[in-house]
């Protein structure tokens, strides 16, 4: 459902369902300083910090009256988190998990583990890794150096416990040359042992350290009231998500810099609409709830 | 967006059980399709339904009708249905992969331009849901889910908490889908049960040849309803759908899905756990 807040014209978004449940579990915190990151994670940041497994434990019995399909953790870096593994093991009773990493710091004692959790759940365990490039030439100058070889040694280990890890990548090339970065993804992935390479595509998020990389956003990149007539709101993140943080609950996982981003202390409190005002919120209206898995992604209505 | 569509279901006062057939995606199997109601007839199923996606990767989308007409099966209407009806440019099916949107766009182009106006139409007035009530048991029929003809509910990515939740949203005791192309069912809370029927368009990526759809009796024990699920493998002449798509010069990686059992194509939109069960 959508409605105008007509003192300043801009449309919010209700919580419709909460589908998918996010962890911030490593805050900001990251080993990396990636120049595109869009919160500006960074071995300093401690803006957020890192959740704890009771934490996750009360957010994941509370989130069954609320019927939560799926639950992601993110942060930062998650793994950095020592609780990681137990919490990914206890998620995995509940519903599917999803793990955004940059792959560097995956040990392989944690991945002996997780594969038997997995192997134990009826539900999936999904590995998204983000690597910005098929080449260290075009990949470390975004995350830093060394950071390609690290990335792709993430890969092979993740692929030898028998995962089947998904690749992101923001694109910073032009749409006509996808076909042939993809496939020379698909290549080098194979020769770390990823025979079955699944790759993602996600858009640049012009906000923390991107904003100064490059541009913000214009001032006309912003959702106004007649954009939102026959949209399905449902595209969304915020329609159907929202983040657990060590400072409340957030309304998504790119927004959680943005002053009103914490909608409040529970799920109950965080449940109330959001008001499109950011230039990320244009983003996902054009290419729609980017942060989900292709396995869950709601298409525009039929 | 939801139409609802009361369906009359025969009562057998004699008898205790009452059999329905549920058939899932045909994408244009229709030697798959013909197989399965002959199947379920002869297993007793006193009504069949179909939840829709009657095109794509197979030959000849005409056929598939008039199976359904004359056997009056109740079909709810699937993405592809939609859009072949309503003459869209795709079948809305989300995929963001190159390779998978290139082959969906051959099978979507293919049905489109060998699916009669006449047929276009009856895709377009079909129901997105169809509802009925058996021994007190509200059945609801879809797609995708009951909320959104093309959403994905896979087994692995589907909790059952959320499960519960559309069966409390959407006041449901049964609910039955299909889109995924794999089937599955999970009993819920308060002796309700989700099921995704399966397809008869394509195996399910197991190396098999036989397609599935469900059969589901109704039964009334002690004045509580039962239901029983079973899921029928359909072994059908796959060799002459081979030849068919072969002679309509359809891909030759949906001529080995069918040959092999293996998906070859669409993987993108596959989560881990299902993806691994598979070749590609």
């Amino acid at each position: 459902m959508i409605a105008t807040t007509s003192h300043r014209n801009v449309p919010s978004v209700e919580l419709e369902g909460l589908d998918i449940l996010w962890f911030q579990v490593s805050g900001t915190l990251c080993n990396l300083t990636c120049h595109h990151c869009f919160i500006s994670c960074s071995p300093t940041n401690k803006t957020y910090g890192y959740l704890s497994l009771e934490d996750v434990e009360k957010q994941l019995q509370l989130s069954v009256e609320q019927g939560v399909r799926e639950y992601y953790f993110t942060g930062g870096e998650p793994f950095l988190n020592r609780d990681l593994v137990p919490m990914i093991e206890r998620t995995l009773e509940y519903g599917p998990v999803t793990v955004l990493t940059n792959g560097t710091v995956l040990k392989e004692a944690w991945l002996e583990r997780l594969r038997l959790a997995a192997e134990a759940s009826k539900f999936s365990l999904e590995f998204r890794v983000s690597i910005d490039g098929p080449t260290a030439e075009i990949n470390d100058p975004i995350r830093g150096a060394g950071t390609f070889d690290r990335a792709m040694e993430g890969i092979r280990k993740l692929s030898a416990f028998g995962f089947l890890p998904i690749v992101t990548m923001t694109q910073t090339w032009e749409d006509s040359q996808s076909e042939e970065i993809l496939n020379q993804f698909r290549k080098i992935l194979i020769q770390v042992g990823n025979l079955r390479p699944r790759l993602k595509i996600l858009p640049r998020l012009k906000i923390g350290a991107e904003a100064e990389r490059t541009s913000g956003y214009e001032t006309y990149e912003k959702i106004t009231p007649i954009m939102m007539e026959g949209y399905d709101a449902s595209q969304l993140l915020c329609s159907h998500s929202r983040v657990v943080t060590d400072r409340g609950i957030a309304v998504c996982p790119i927004l959680i810099d943005s002053t009103d981003a914490i909608l409040g202390d529970t799920l109950n409190e965080a449940s109330r609409p959001f008001e499109l005002t950011h230039g990320a919120c244009y983003t996902c209206y054009q290419y729609g709830a980017i942060c989900t898995n292709p396995s869950s992604k709601l298409s525009q209505d039929s | 967006m939801k139409s609802l569509r009361g369906i009359e279901v025969p009562s057998k006062k004699n008898m205790d059980t009452q059999t329905f057939a549920f058939f899932g995606g045909i994408y244009n199997n229709y030697l798959a399709l013909a197989t399965a109601i002959d199947d379920a007839h002869s297993r007793g199923a006193e009504k069949l339904f179909c939840l829709g996606d009657l095109g794509a990767f197979g030959p000849y989308p005409d056929r598939v009708f008039p199976l359904l007409i004359e056997n009056d099966v109740q079909t709810v209407q699937g993405n592809y249905d939609h859009s072949i009806g309503n003459g869209l440019n795709d079948c809305q099916c989300g995929y963001t992969d190159p390779r998978d949107n290139r082959f969906a766009q051959i099978s979507y182009d293919y049905t489109q331009a060998n699916t009669t106006p006449t047929n276009c139409e009856w895709l377009k007035q079909l129901p997105t849901e169809i509802r009925f009530e058996v021994a007190g048991l509200r059945f609801l029929l879809c797609h995708g889910s009951p909320r959104k003809t093309n959403e994905f509910l896979w087994e692995s990515t589907t909790s059952t908490h959320f499960l519960n939740r559309l069966a409390d949203e959407f006041q449901a005791d049964v609910i039955l889908g299909t889109h995924t192309g794999l089937h599955w069912s999970r009993e819920l809370s308060e002796d309700r049960l989700f099921v995704n029927v399966g397809v008869l368009g394509r195996p399910a990526n197991n190396g098999q040849t036989n397609v599935w759809y469900a059969l589901v009796d109704v039964s009334v024990l002690q004045e509580k309803p039962r239901v029983n699920l079973k899921f029928i493998p359909v072994k059908y002449d796959w060799k002459r759908l081979v030849a068919e798509m072969q002679s309509e010069e359809l891909p030759v990686e949906f001529q080995e899905t069918i040959r092999s059992g293996w998906w070859t194509t669409c993987l993108e939109v596959l989560p881990a756990k299902e993806r691994s069960r598979g070749l590609c």
